[in-house]
């Protein structure tokens, strides 16, 4: 069993927790993920790493209950435990193999949606911590939803936030402060790196592709066991199929195959929608209406 | 008395009936059928099955005492070679082993040895008889990775020796391919896998779940910072393949793995567990052997109409033929020479078809088998809305990926001596389809026996 010593609620359905695994703690690194299984009955729910102490032997993980076994999650407290957390699952950024010189030398953008704000949060601090500074795009629906502005804030070099509805900071989708970045406001930047929602990494590959700046992505696609037994997790990137639990997550957003990516990971929409709603109405819902989803 | 030639016949739950549960196919023998079969038994004195029995058990000697009714006697002898009688009795390939070689199977039907061996490992398990622990401890930490067959047996031989043993598995369970892989229908998890290796724990082994060697931890780690004086790598093949065909990433085509992971592991096939199976009505297996069949009845039973595609004849097909029996009985479509070149999507990216292409057999190729070849001119598509590719597996390079001086072949299977189990890094060993490649319960547990050999025989002369 692993302990939660911390439970936190940060916006509306989006929760942060530490959770003690010391094996996790002691040998994971920015960019890499652990996979959760709240009790008995819950499915493997991959979760990024958002941040790790190496002596407390804790991880933090930041999710967003969206279905089934994250809405179940959402009701543990502290004190309570995670029946399995695994990790960590796949491969380490790029940038924390990269000669340190060679790294300073490059001007580096992270574009984090939603809750990718978690996922980018480990990869800024860990560049903070090894002297570099790079410049970060926070985007959200609207202010309440916005997280880890000041984690965020202690550790970028720009820190620049937006709002679809306008709420707060600027406004607009992530797409348009990259534009204006470069475009308008004469900034150079050698990577980009983008995550958050599926559809916002393909908008901001478009972007980047005809700006010809270099952008890595982080793929979550539906997975199974994350140790590339199943297949769940293949990707189409340029010719080749790649299983993003142990090839990834991280590819090249510009050879990821984001269409395939969507489609794949609505597999489980209806079936799974239809659980939620079970869960929310308990034995109110008899389903068989087929449509209702559920899964707004 | 029946007809000696004759097997006593085993109960079986009805085909119909059991198409549509997840409860065990095989009944087994109860006591009096076993001490009935027991006395077909000529107790030969070079008894040809026991050379048919990778692990060799002293077949007539077990037997023997089955005849007599000292079932917990019989479970002794079998125990001295084997771990786990109770999941070999269901899932060996007795067919092609020591049944194949029993004298009696020369005029009729060989001795049912594994449904005795199963009698045996079941009454064992019912009346909590145990295997013997250790007389005294010795000093040594013994690190085991993978808790799958190979694993289970090395980590249970190493403690009957006394050594200090803890198994490291990457998934929450234990057990391998016995929990993920083959379904509840035919080894059920918690009356025998679970049962089998509780008294691998009761002897004093550690188990630590959700730990991937190469990512939590390495083996070099292992050694240098936690203690452990010697290794044995039982990961396993579970690296799934796919064709390369167009269409394959499509919503509805799974790896057997994920589709069978999900059954059994996940339980989704009940609906109080949390994760989905997008089960399928109309499926299309692709693919001969055990896993295969295996897959394709746990879609029959999640209510769908299951093809088997195939691309040689039913005499190739490299399942166990009682689990093609099984599988026709139960109303499995074979489709054979048959060969997927495509999968067809609809317009929301989910599959509707296959087109398939005939074939025939042409000369032998390299494996003795005769090669098949497309007809030209045959293609023809078929409308299913799943696909289920079962081709076989790889070992998983993530290990050897991240162990220095850990040499692999071409297939990426590890290098290790067979009968001790070591490979070219001192102080490693190993063993099971990590070794070998995909193959069988009863060799992965023989190399269990090997590997344990192997490190007691390295750390006796250290
Ligand atoms: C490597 C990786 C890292 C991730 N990191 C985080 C993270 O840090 N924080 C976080 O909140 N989420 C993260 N996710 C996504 C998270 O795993 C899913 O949201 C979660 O599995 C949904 O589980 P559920 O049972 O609650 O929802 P389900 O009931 O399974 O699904 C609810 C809805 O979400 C969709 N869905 C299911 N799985 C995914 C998925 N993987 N991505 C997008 N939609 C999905 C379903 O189609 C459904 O509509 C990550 C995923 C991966 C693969
Ligand atoms: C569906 C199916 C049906 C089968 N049917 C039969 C049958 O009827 N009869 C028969 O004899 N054989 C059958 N087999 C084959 C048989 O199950 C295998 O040959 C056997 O299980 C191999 O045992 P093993 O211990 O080498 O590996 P496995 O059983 O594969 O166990 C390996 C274990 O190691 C773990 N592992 C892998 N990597 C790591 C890591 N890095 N760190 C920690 N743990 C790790 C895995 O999670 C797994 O639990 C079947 C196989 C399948 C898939
Ligand atoms: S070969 Fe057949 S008859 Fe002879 S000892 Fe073995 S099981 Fe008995
Ligand atoms: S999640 Fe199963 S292979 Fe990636």
């Amino acid at each position: 069993m692993y302990k939660i010593v911390k439970a936190e609620k940060l916006a509306d359905i989006i929760y942060l927790m530490d959770v003690h695994a010391p094996r996790v703690a002691s040998h994971c690194e920015p960019g890499q993920f652990v996979i959760v299984k709240m009790d008995d009955k819950g499915e493997r729910v991959p979760l990024t790493i958002c941040d790790y102490d190496r002596e407390a032997g804790t991880i933090t993980i930041v999710f967003q209950a969206m279905g089934a076994s994250t809405t179940r999650m959402a009701e543990l407290k502290e004190g309570d435990s995670f029946r399995d957390f695994v990790g960590p699952l796949g491969c380490p950024s790029e940038f924390v193999h990269e000669d340190i010189e060679e790294l300073k030398k490059k001007k580096m953008l992270f574009v984090a949606g939603g809750v990718g704000a978690a996922p980018v949060y480990p990869q800024v601090k860990w560049l903070h911590e090894h002297g570099i500074e790079a410049d970060v795009i926070v985007g959200s629906k609207t202010k309440d939803l916005l997280i880890l502005e000041k984690e965020l804030e202690s550790v970028s070099g720009n820190l620049y936030i937006t709002t679809d509805d306008g709420s707060y900071g600027r406004s607009g989708m992530v797409t348009t402060v990259i534009e204006d970045l470069v475009k308008n406001e004469g900034k150079h930047y050698d990577v980009c790196v983008a995550i958050g929602p599926m559809i916002m990494m393909k908008f901001v590959c478009l972007l980047t592709k005809k700006l010809e700046l270099p952008t890595i992505v982080s793929m979550n696609p539906i997975m199974v066991d994350g140790t590339g037994m199943c297949g769940a997790c293949r990707l189409q990137v340029g010719d080749e199929v790649k299983f993003a639990c142990v090839d990834g997550p991280e590819f090249d957003g510009h050879l990821v195959d984001f269409d395939q990516a969507m489609t794949r990971s609505r597999m489980y929409k209806t079936e799974e929608g239809r659980k939620a709603l079970k869960l929310q109405e308990g034995d109110t819902h008899h389903g068989g209406c087929g449509v209702c989803g559920g899964d707004n | 008395m029946a007809d000696v030639l004759k097997q006593v016949p085993v109960r079986e739950q009805d085909p119909e009936v059991r198409a549509k549960n997840f409860e065990e196919v095989c009944l087994g023998y109860n006591q009096e059928e076993a001490m009935d079969e027991a006395t077909r038994c000529l107790e030969c004195k070079n008894a040809k099955c026991i050379a048919g029995c990778p692990v060799a058990i002293n077949i007539p000697d077990f037997i023997r005492e089955v005849k007599k009714g000292n079932i917990e006697e019989a479970y002794k002898v079998i125990s001295r070679s084997s771990a786990l009688p109770s999941v070999c009795g269901r899932v060996c390939p007795q067919e092609s082993q020591c049944e194949e070689r029993c004298i009696r199977g020369i005029k009729g039907e060989p001795v049912s040895i594994g449904k005795l061996e199963r009698f045996v490992g079941d009454y064992a398990l019912e009346h909590d008889i145990k295997p013997e622990g250790a007389k005294e401890k010795k000093n040594h930490k013994v690190a085991v990775i993978g808790s799958g067959p190979a694993g289970i047996t090395c980590a249970g031989d190493l403690a009957k020796m006394g050594y200090d043993v803890t198994v490291f598995e990457a998934l929450h369970e234990l057990g391998g391919v016995l929990v993920y892989g083959i379904p509840e229908f035919r080894l059920p998890k918690h009356k025998v896998v679970a049962k089998e290796i509780g008294k691998v724990k009761e002897l004093g082994v550690k188990f630590e779940t959700n730990v991937v060697i190469g990512k939590s931890v390495t083996i070099d780690q292992l050694i240098e910072e936690e203690g452990f004086e010697a290794i044995f790598i039982g990961s396993g093949a579970g690296l799934p393949m796919f064709m390369g065909i167009p269409g394959e990433n499509a919503n509805g085509v799974f790896s057997a793995n994920e589709y069978l992971t999900r059954s059994n592991l996940m339980k989704a096939f009940d609906s109080s567990y949390d994760t989905p199976l997008a089960a399928g009505k109309k499926v299309a297996v692709v693919g001969g052997g055990n896993v295969a069949m295996d897959a394709a009845r746990t879609a029959l039973r999640l209510g769908a109409e299951v093809h088997i595609v195939y691309r040689r004849s039913e005499e190739e097909l490299p399942a166990r033929v009682e689990e093609v029996h099984h599988a026709k009985e139960e109303g499995i479509i074979f489709n054979l020479l048959t060969n997927p070149k495509e999968i067809l999507v609809d317009e929301n990216g989910s599959v509707k078809g296959m087109r398939v292409v005939k074939m025939e057999l042409g000369e032998p190729d390299a494996s003795g088998r005769r090669r098949p070849i497309e007809i030209p001119d045959s293609e023809y598509e078929i409308e299913v809305d799943t696909v289920i590719m079962s081709l076989g597996t790889s070992p998983n390079p993530l290990i050897a990926s991240t162990t220095k001086g850990l040499d692999i072949n071409r297939r990426k299977c590890i290098i290790a001596e067979e009968e001790n189990g070591q490979t070219s890094k001192a102080a490693v060993f190993a063993g099971g389809d990590a070794v070998t490649g995909a193959a069988t319960v009863i060799l992965a547990m023989g190399a269990g026996k090997a590997g344990a050999k192997g490190i007691d025989e390295y750390l006796s002369n250290k």
